[in-house]
């Protein structure tokens, strides 16, 4: 057999399969610590579960472990496809494959024990820096390898998206990361006290740009016109949309230190540009929704298509959101409370999990050889908990996040403060129940799918590996 | 503009620097010239560098994550000056490494926690919150009390720091590990909130 006729998936299918017990992971790690919020006994008096620790080992769970494995695992399944060519080397894709695993597993392990440079969500210290940076670069290789040798000239717009993620988030992880060791697993920062604050935000806010909307909207513009059977419906306005995103996306950082101390034009520039940003964010928005007409028809026999048309729904919500959340004098509210944590949430559950849920319904029966999913019903299960859930996390912190933005500068007539901060916290209470109901519902559809999926895998198991032939390219887009 | 666009579309080198370059822009504009703002990077006039028992208890209060819920930033708005104090300014922070501002409030703002309540307060609040403020849904800290502080690690962190330009004398670098021996990892958590907001 001529291997270099077929496509390899080998990789892809075990990064999925990584991608659900992250998921499951990360969002019960994401649960439990909900649950300390409105029950303090639950921390039990352990270091490595109290909330300072588990809230960095579910942040990086989710967003490295699950996010991560999902974007490496359609990265590698998209290219060949749209590249018509196999995986270049892919014995390193497999090292790109288990080293991710390796290193996100040993990271959230050393948060556990209280090894972090607390830089939110860049929490993992130098010598796990090191490594994923060594594994961000193998997939780079692969990636950018596979383009080189593609077999159609154009390069299609998704992977322009995870070329953009490759090649943003390495240099954001090297430049934020930058510190001196003084143990084996220890170190300072090059940069300090406001300078800190700059470099850290200017990483922490393109890390959710390029790592939770670059990469995940390579998946979503190659998942979505395969689902609908249609191209792409303004293939420009992707394009002017794209550049239009890598360049402004990176100036919005420092809106995340509105009123601190730091240069007021840096916040200026920040909130500006944020509100900029809508107009490429909205762009890919409608170019989704013109795809979608005239297959909307597909929403009621693909189920897994649900899950894609409502992440875009999300994503333009909370695309929305983050611009409003920008202008100066709305920050002054929303900063330090809930509100943020809502917003992230509107982001990283309706648009990166519905997006990567919707993906894996889709691939997962072509990866192991089954017409159809083992029960549709199941993901239409799966889809009303999730949808339920995440709405009712984001309005159950719309209401906690508002009331203690006012209430933290409400002032009376005498100019006396009107609320103490217990009484704030307390204020907040039946929110934060309501937000851990919503996140156990979303929880609960998460495990579904994972059974949902294993009982195709077991059904699919006796024809794996699928062998998928490339196809020849049309004429006229031969390179 | 399309035909350029058709060359870099073809061209997967030109692709990758075409990223590279775009997204770098706004980068080096935000990010370099505060590297040379010297109001950034001047400390206020009575700022001192963190003491070995404080520097300690700084680790640790990054250890546990408490910058998860707990800000050290006031923001010049009338109701958080008068909430928590004077608003913070750059100067305050030239010895955090890491800075700790924080960006949610689970907890209080702690920029100008020193003073306000005694060492047997932050003794028994960290040991069990709920002692002294029943409604507190913060972890208790036990172990801290239980466990010594490193007094070797604290040689080899100040001598780093020395080589960052924080003044520390060599003879202060000799001292340190005497200073913390036999300290109590509470001891120098206290220790660090109690200097919290006094350099400014």
């Amino acid at each position: 057999m001529e291997k270099n006729l077929y496509y390899t998936d080998s990789a892809t299918v075990f990064l999925l399969f990584c991608t659900i017990v992250w998921a499951i992971i990360g969002m019960g790690a994401g649960v439990y610590l909900s649950a300390e919020l409105v029950m303090p006994w639950l921390n039990l008096d352990i270091a490595q579960i109290s909330f300072g620790r588990l809230r960095p080992f579910h942040t990086n769970a989710v967003i490295f472990g699950f996010g991560g494995s999902a974007l490496i695992a359609t990265g590698f399944y998209s290219v060949q496809r749209t590249c018509h060519v196999r995986l270049f080397t892919p014995k390193l894709a497999w090292f790109v494959a288990i080293g991710w695993q390796i290193g996100v597993a040993v990271g959230l392990v050393s948060l556990l024990m209280g090894y972090t440079s607390s830089k939110e969500y860049a929490e993992f210290e130098w010598p796990l820096d090191i490594a994923v940076a060594l594994v961000w670069v193998s997939f780079a290789v692969v990636f950018f390898g596979t383009l080189a040798t593609r077999k159609i000239r154009p390069i299609y717009v998704s992977n322009w998206f995870y070329g953009a993620l490759i090649i943003v988030v390495a240099m954001l992880h090297i430049v934020n990361n930058l510190a001196l060791p003084y143990s084996w697993m220890q170190s300072y920062s090059v940069y300090e006290g406001a300078q800190d604050a700059i470099v850290q935000w200017w990483y922490g806010h393109n890390a959710v740009g390029f790592f939770l909307t670059a990469g995940f909207l390579g998946m979503f513009y190659y998942t979505l016109p395969k689902q609908a059977g249609k191209p792409i419906w303004s293939y420009r306005l992707s394009i002017i949309a794209f550049w239009a995103f890598v360049y402004t996306y990176i100036w919005v950082g420092p809106h995340h230190l509105h009123y601190t101390a730091i240069p007021d034009w840096l916040m200026t520039t920040a909130m500006v540009m944020s509100l900029i940003l809508l107009a490429p964010s909205w762009a890919t928005m409608v170019n989704a929704v013109m795809t979608m007409s005239g297959a909307w028809d597909k929403l009621r026999t693909d189920p897994g298509m649900k899950f894609v048309m409502v992440s875009m729904v999300f994503y333009a919500l909370s695309t929305f959101e983050g611009p409003m959340l920008s202008i100066k004098s709305v920050n002054v509210i929303s900063h330090y409370t809930d509100w943020t944590v809502g917003h992230v949430h509107s982001g990283a559950l309706g648009w990166n999990a519905f997006i990567t849920f919707g993906t894996i319904y889709f691939l997962v029966p072509k990866l192991v050889g089954r017409k159809e999913l083992f029960s549709k019903h199941l993901v239409n299960v799966h889809f009303w908990l999730a949808l339920m859930g995440v709405l009712l996390y984001i309005v159950a912190l719309w209401g906690a996040g508002i009331s203690q933005g006012i209430m933290n500068l409400s002032i009376d007539d005498y100019g006396q403060l009107n609320y103490s901060f217990i009484d704030i916290m307390i204020t907040t209470i039946p929110y934060h129940w309501i937000r851990l109901l919503g996140g156990l519902l979303f929880l609960m559809g998460a495990l579904l799918m994972a059974y949902n999926l294993f009982k195709t895998f077991v059904a699919g198991k006796n024809v794996m590996p699928v062998l998928v032939r490339i196809p020849k390219v049309n004429k006229g887009n031969e390179i | 503009m399309l035909k350029l666009h058709k060359t870099i579309e073809s061209n997967s080198a030109l692709l990758i620097f075409g990223i590279l370059i775009v997204a770098s822009i706004g980068g080096l504009v935000q990010i370099l010239p505060n590297l040379f703002d010297q109001s950034l990077h001047r400390g206020t006039e009575n700022i001192k560098p963190y003491s070995a028992l404080e520097l300690t208890g700084r680790d640790i209060y990054i250890r546990e994550g408490c910058v998860g819920c707990h800000s050290q930033q006031i923001r010049p708005l009338v109701g958080e000056v008068m909430r928590y104090g004077k608003n913070s300014i750059a100067g305050e922070f030239i010895y955090d490494r890491p800075f700790l501002w924080g960006s949610k409030r689970t907890g209080p703002d702690l920029a100008r926690l020193a003073g306000k309540y005694s060492d047997k307060w932050h003794e028994i609040h960290l040991i069990n919150p709920r002692a002294v403020v029943p409604e507190s849904i913060m972890p208790a800290y036990p172990w801290l009390d239980k466990n010594k502080v490193d007094p070797e690690l604290i040689v080899a962190k100040l001598k780093l720091l020395k080589k960052m330009g924080h003044p520390y004398t060599d003879e202060q670098i000799k001292q340190a590990g005497r200073d913390i021996e036999g300290k109590t990892e509470l001891e120098a958590m206290i220790a660090y909130l109690q200097v919290l907001g006094v350099y400014r």
